[in-house]
């Protein structure tokens, strides 16, 4: 059981998510810049991926998309369904954490000779980052416990596991508390990351009078 | 006296409203020009729209004998503008994120691409002339509100700019802090520098400043060097406004 969490539910996690902060960002990048077209784009995805339930957009994915002839095996075709309902969630935070940076300092980015871009990576991002860590934290959390929905497309997680070991030896209670122990495990785990993570990112802690 | 700055029929207006309705101003190199107006003069948005932080709805700019067209612009020209000119903000608008070094350096390594150690010579050197070397390592919110307007000032000389614009630079500072922060902008005035200051500071303006332009409802009303626009104002609401601040003051 633990065994399936470590090979499976946590790189689903772990890859899901990465990739969810990458259009995250992307997404909320395009929406602050204005573009057109692309604005409305955004916007529409995050409007039906926040719209419709996780567990039906995985069945359209993988049980639906078959019959456009699109198979994708069961492991990648979680990971497609993750990333992209994970990444509209987050790229709310991450807007909203955008637009509370003070937008005094974009002004002096252009002063001093900076693109748009360069202001963003250097400037922006880094501090729109450390505000929206705890949020970011609960939405990863709380991933690592959707990827059990992962079982219904036949990815073999720790659920699944679990069922199967359940159907053999007709233990459901210990089982089940058991598995909900490992899930526990994981996301204490992940909280005190996010304690580590926030103390790191605190800048005004951070000492700086080194001379 | 080689001229270095001309803006010619800034317009500029927000939603109908009519901010700047045609300005025209000169300043050649190693001025500095004060800026002087009751609020809601356009002084600001003047200062902002000649470094492109608004964008005008007409009027000309040549800046070291290249002419740009305010109202249509390209990336690339604004680029080209923005690298001969600095901006020091009333709110300071320092980068929290970075040490008072880095805030200075950025301009020199990310938007120049020049190596780090030159970078930080330079960076050094500047915080050296506005008297907080010993500050490098600190971020803004370890630096009082003098402090980090000294840093801006640095951030703005690194790259060495023709023009120098301060828009109110000490209106959001405590009383006993402009000094140091008008210090230095009066050390920068001694060595040459060009500068544009929109300052509410008559005192300052007076001393410092080798020109002095007045403007009122989106117009200039009088302009020419500071000693006689102070000492004899031609117009009646030139007068009428040094007196007024003359009487706020005692």
């Amino acid at each position: 059981m633990l065994l399936a969490g470590i090979k499976v539910t946590i790189p689903l996690t772990i890859i899901s998510f990465s990739i969810a902060m990458v259009i995250a960002v992307v997404v909320a990048l395009v929406q602050l810049a204005n573009i057109r077209g692309l604005k409305q784009l955004a916007r529409f995805y995050i409007w039906v991926v926040r719209g419709t339930p996780l567990m039906v957009q995985l069945f359209i994915v993988f049980y639906g998309l078959p019959n456009l002839g699109l198979v994708i095996d069961p492991f990648p075709c979680a990971v497609v369904v993750f990333s992209l309902n994970e990444g509209a969630y987050c790229a709310e935070t991450m807007r909203a954490a955008i637009q509370s940076v003070p937008q005094g300092q974009i002004e002096a980015g252009y002063c001093v000779g900076m693109n748009y871009l360069q202001i963003m990576w250097h400037i922006v991002l880094p501090q729109a980052f450390r505000t929206a860590f705890p949020p970011l934290s609960n939405s990863l959390i709380g991933m690592v416990k959707d990827t059990s929905l992962a079982a219904n497309i036949t990815v073999t997680e720790m659920l699944m596991t679990t069922q199967r070991i359940v159907a053999y030896y007709y233990e459901a209670l210990v089982l089940y508390c058991e598995v909900a122990l490992v899930y526990l495990l994981f996301c204490t785990v992940l909280t005190w990351v996010q304690r580590w993570g926030e103390n790191r990112l605190d800048i005004t802690r951070r000492k700086g009078a080194q001379a | 006296m080689k001229e270095i700055l001309r803006v010619e029929n800034i317009h500029k207006q927000f939603e109908g409203l009519e901010v700047l309705k045609g300005v025209s101003l000169t300043v050649n190199q190693g001025e500095v020009v004060a800026i002087l107006g009751p609020s809601g003069s356009g002084k600001t948005t003047l200062l902002r729209c000649m470094n492109f932080l608004e964008r005008a709805d007409s009027g000309c700019l040549t800046m070291d004998g290249e002419t740009f067209d305010l109202g249509r612009i390209t990336k690339k020209e604004l680029a080209r503008l923005r690298r001969k000119t600095a901006f020091v903000f009333q709110n300071y608008n320092l980068f929290l994120n970075k040490t008072a070094l880095q805030n200075v350096t950025q301009g020199l390594t990310v938007a120049r691409k020049m190596p780090r150690a030159q970078a930080e010579e330079i960076g050094m050197a500047m915080l050296e002339k506005v008297g907080l070397a010993d500050r490098a390592g600190y971020y803004p919110h370890q630096l009082s509100g003098g402090q980090q307007q000294r840093v801006a000032i640095a951030r703005a000389l690194a790259t060495d700019p023709e023009v120098i614009y301060f828009d109110e630079p000490t209106s959001a500072l405590d009383p006993e802090l402009i000094g140091e922060v008008l210090g230095v902008i009066q050390q920068l005035a001694a060595e040459g520098r060009t500068m544009l200051v929109v300052t509410h500071e008559m005192r300052f303006a007076r001393n410092v400043s080798t020109h002095t332009l007045f403007m009122e409802g989106g117009v200039v009303v009088e302009e020419g060097p500071t000693k006689e626009v102070f000492d004899h104002p031609r117009q009646e609401r030139t007068k009428a406004f040094l007196q007024g601040q003359e009487e706020s003051r005692a």
